[in-house]
């Protein structure tokens, strides 16, 4: 008998298609009738449009229409029916003249071909009555307000009492990191088609029920009169987890013009129009004793929004969660800019908030002159420190102890600067990862079919996250039937409902929806055999189907009696040129507490690909606002840059086995975006230990750190 | 002999452009700004061949015209009139993998699959250019770095095309 097939290393079950190009991905959708949707961008900032031209553009060839304020459908609620995220988000749609970001979209034009849409849109002509706009961070922060709530709930927190003892040291320090941009490869995209009253939307997106949803409510229509549809995520990285302006202007062109219209978001768009990560600062303080015991925690984070929505990069959240100090203090503010929306990116506030608190951390360790892991160990917290409630399932000593081992960490040398080979200045840093587990309803279908395979369908999606082939695993397991009698569906809102594919909750989420199908299937099939289990997967003359959904224990999750979150612990080398200030990355060890493991093959792959875009935030990422005109100036893939295969060498993952049975019934945890946790503050320290120089603004550019010769 | 030179095409006038795709010949009345990638996805509806920046930064358009591996979002479709080229629609023979499309899955080198299809033809494309075999993994990683994966999937894809060159 074959191993169980939840936890095997298998091939994805959709990678023929990707690798054969056959996977279809939303803008190709193939209509005979399709035409092309090109969105005008504003080039100011701030101020409303005095007069819009759309003669000219509407005179060129193959144009079929160009829509403005001036005669874009009126929407209910000025086009604000639903602005609640993560799905709904305030967008721009054509419903007045006001210009709230560079970039924004003025009009959409319309078009027989790619070609000709796009040139008609650089012959629309706006002139505008332009405001002062509010762009410098460091000026607007004067002006820094508390938000309402934040994702991670109250804004600020505070949790233990005064000190009991005096601290021996204290550190006080300002970690800052830039705008970033999601930037998957495939460019956010809706085909939109309307027959009658009823309109399909082919959306690049996370969340196939918020397309349906937000689609719905901004026309003013009922829910079953939208169907979205999206079998492949091109990767989503957070930014395809809101409806934003593009998907809502396709329908309403298409709409117009009574054709499909399609609008593919360019690349310079998707650095303006479908979100991005907003920028930090973040004050550190740590307070211990002398032999590491940390006595306080505070931990203060501004970051940047929008004139027209908030939305807080919750970085305080790991530092709530991390350690076991007496006294802890957290706040968040907000800063707004006249800029576009910022959203969820990988690891949203986490991925910053560790780059703070992980930074602090080992500046402390050489302040007291303890090894950084050994400071860590000391200040493990058994519980979760804000709320004093135990953990579901932790197994984060392991997770230091599996990860020192693998990278070799017991041969440091505790002194900076003391290891060079040639040119090259080597050093060693260490973090600790982590990322809340999380889960919410979802529902899900099971079918034996005629032919005597199974059908599973859930309206989930599958990122590159391997939803396809985790989901058909965990049918497989529990029908006790091989994997290739069995199908998984998903990527369209007519299939039973499931949560957005973020805050790494699918597996967690669709996971138990799809076993708990599978085993009230099992159970009809048994029952309609007579009890025969030997005849229950016999091919049925009518598919037999059940439905079945699972929901979390509490709504809110701080409302559980345990807390739940993933652990991993970060060791990277770091070689930095000792001339050129070039840094690079040789090699990677790193262990992680994420619950059962579906897929060891997947799973590894996605943690991989966590740490290099953590690579990517620690030493290149960066999106330069013009502080003058709004406009991103690298809103590109040649100036904004992402690794490249060259950046990237050894990474070595590794899982410390853990059944999290307390948080689900399939005991795992989710790992899309613990991986990306950890990594820049784990660099930011090799680099201070290979150089001796500690650069806390990310990303670590060599400008930031020559000279490095010492003469 | 004195030379007319050529009129360009007015404004909106198309072209006819010939060329075949992966052994099939086809013939297109085009404006001359459209790209070979736009020609592919949108005329030809072979949408294997990915439009990821639209300006050579990515590589997820990337195409085997003449035997080279080109970025098809950088090529004008008349520049390339009578040429053949393979896109990652052409690779399969007999309804059969090729070596390097089998060894992506093997070795799990992407996740999205979006970027695939043009680190699939950049990698079929390195097999032929020189003996991978003989490489470093540095220089093969050097030489993939014209295709970017967001996913970050670039061990499976060292290691996949690894394997393939120590397979000849």
């Amino acid at each position: 008998m074959n191993a169980r097939p939840i936890g095997q290393p298998i091939d994805r079950v959709d990678g023929q298609r990707k690798v054969t190009g056959h996977a279809t991905y939303c803008a190709e959708f193939l209509f005979d009738d399709v035409c092309h949707g090109v969105m005008v961008p504003s080039n100011i900032a701030r101020g409303s449009i005095v007069r819009i031209d759309a003669a000219d553009a509407r005179a060129m060839p193959g144009v079929i229409e160009v829509l403005t304020f001036e005669n874009a459908p009126r929407l209910p609620d000025k086009g604000r029916g639903a602005t609640e995220p993560p799905a709904g988000r305030e967008k721009s749609l054509l419903q007045d003249n006001l210009v709230r970001y560079h970039g924004e979209p003025i009009a959409l034009v319309v078009a027989e071909t790619l070609e000709q849409a796009m040139d008609a849109a650089a012959h629309v002509r706006a002139t505008y009555a332009e405001e002062n706009a509010v762009l410098a961070f460091d000026e607007a922060k004067e002006q820094r307000y508390k938000p309402g709530k934040t994702g991670s709930g109250k804004p600020d927190r505070e949790w233990g009492g005064a000190a009991q003892s005096q601290a021996e040291a204290r550190i006080e320090r300002t970690y800052t990191t830039p705008m970033e941009h999601h930037n998957p490869i495939e460019m956010h995209a809706t085909i939109a088609q309307w027959e009658g009253d009823r309109v399909t939307v082919y959306d690049a997106t996370q969340y196939i029920s918020g397309v349906r949803e937000v689609v719905a409510k901004t026309f003013g229509i009922p829910e079953e009169s939208v169907r979205a549809v999206c079998p492949f995520v091109g990767g989503g990285f957070g930014s395809k987890g809101s409806v934003w302006s593009h998907t809502v202007l396709a329908a309403m062109a298409a709409r117009v013009v009574r054709r499909p219209v399609k609008v593919v978001v360019t690349r310079a768009q998707m650095f303006v129009n479908v979100g991005g990560r907003p920028c930090t600062e973040q004050r550190l303080v740590l307070e211990a004793q002398r032999d590491g015991a940390l006595l306080a925690v505070e931990h203060h984070a501004l970051s940047h929004t929008c004139r027209f929505e908030d939305y807080t990069e919750a970085c305080t959240q790991p530092t709530r969660s991390l350690y076991a100090a007496a006294r802890g203090h957290t706040t968040q503010r907000l800063v707004r800019l006249d800029v576009s929306l910022p959203t969820f990116q990988r690891a949203p506030g986490e991925s910053t908030g560790t780059f703070a608190i992980e930074c602090a951390m080992d500046e402390l360790a050489y302040e007291l002159g303890i090894d950084p892991l050994e400071l860590r160990l000391r200040n493990h917290a058994d519980r979760e420190p804000y709320s004093g409630r135990p953990w579901s399932s932790k197994k984060l000593r392991e997770c230091y102890e599996m990860a020192a081992g693998r990278f070799g960490w017991e041969l440091r040398r505790a002194q900076p600067r003391s290891h060079r080979e040639g040119h090259w200045l080597v050093g060693w840093g260490m973090a600790t990862a982590t990322y809340p587990a999380h889960l919410e309803e979802a529902h899900a279908s099971a079918a034996l079919m005629p032919d005597g395979t199974v059908v599973v369908r859930s309206g989930t999606h599958d990122l590159g996250t391997g939803t396809y082939t985790v989901m058909t695993q965990v049918a497989a397991d529990t029908l006790d039937l091989p994997i290739e009698r069995v199908r998984f569906e998903l990527g369209d809102s007519d299939l039973p409902q499931a949560p957005v594919s973020g805050g790494s909750m699918t597996v967690a989420s669709v996971g138990p929806a799809v076993r708990a199908a599978c085993e009230a299937l099992r159970a009809k099939l048994l029952e309609l055999a007579g009890g025969d289990a030997s005849r229950m997967y016999a091919p049925p003359a009518a598919r037999v189907e059940v439905h079945a959904r699972a929901s979390p224990a509490a709504e809110d999750e701080t409302k559980q009696p345990v807390a739940t979150r993933s652990f991993g612990a970060i060791f990277v080398e770091v070689r930095v040129d000792a001339d050129l200030g070039i840094v690079r990355v040789p090699r990677v060890a790193a262990a992680y507490s994420v619950g059962r493991v579906m897929n060891l093959k997947t799973a590894t792959s996605q943690l991989k690909g966590g740490i290099v875009m953590g690579i990517g935030m620690a030493l290149l990422e960066e999106s330069l606002l013009d502080t003058r005109s709004g406009r991103i100036v690298n809103a590109n893939l040649a100036d904004y840059h992402v690794p490249v295969n060259a950046d990237i060498n050894d990474i070595d993952v590794a899982f410390v086995e853990e059944n999290d049975t307390r948080f689900n019934s399939l005991g795992a945890r989710g790992i899309g975006e613990i991986g990306i946790t950890g990594v820049a503050a784990a660099i930011a320290n090799a680099v201070y230990h290979a150089t001796g120089k500690r650069i806390r603004e990310l990303p670590i550019t060599l400008d930031k750190l020559l000279p490095l010769n010492e003469n | 002999m004195e030379k007319t030179p050529q009129r360009p095409p007015a404004h909106g006038a198309e072209v006819s452009v010939h060329f075949v795709v992966n052994g099939r010949e086809h013939t297109l009345e085009l404006e001359p700004r459209v790209t070979l990638l736009d020609a592919l996805r949108e005329r030809l509806g072979l949408m294997g061949t990915k439009k990821g920046c639209d300006r050579g930064q990515c590589g997820a358009c990337t195409v085997i015209a003449g035997g080279r591996r080109i970025k098809s979002c950088l090529a004008l479709a008349v520049s390339h009139d009578g040429d053949a080229i393979t896109t990652i629609e052409g690779l399969e023979q007999d309804g059969r993998l090729h070596r390097v499309q089998q060894a992506f899955i093997e070795h799990d080198g992407f996740q999205c699959g979006y970027c695939t299809p043009g680190q699939v033809m950049s990698a079929v494309a390195l097999l032929e250019e020189t003996d991978v075999a003989a490489l470093s993994d540095d220089e093969i990683r050097e030489r993939m770095s014209g295709n970017i994966c967001r996913c970050g999937a670039y061990a499976g894809i060292v290691a996949a095309i690894r394997a393939c060159a120590e397979q000849r």
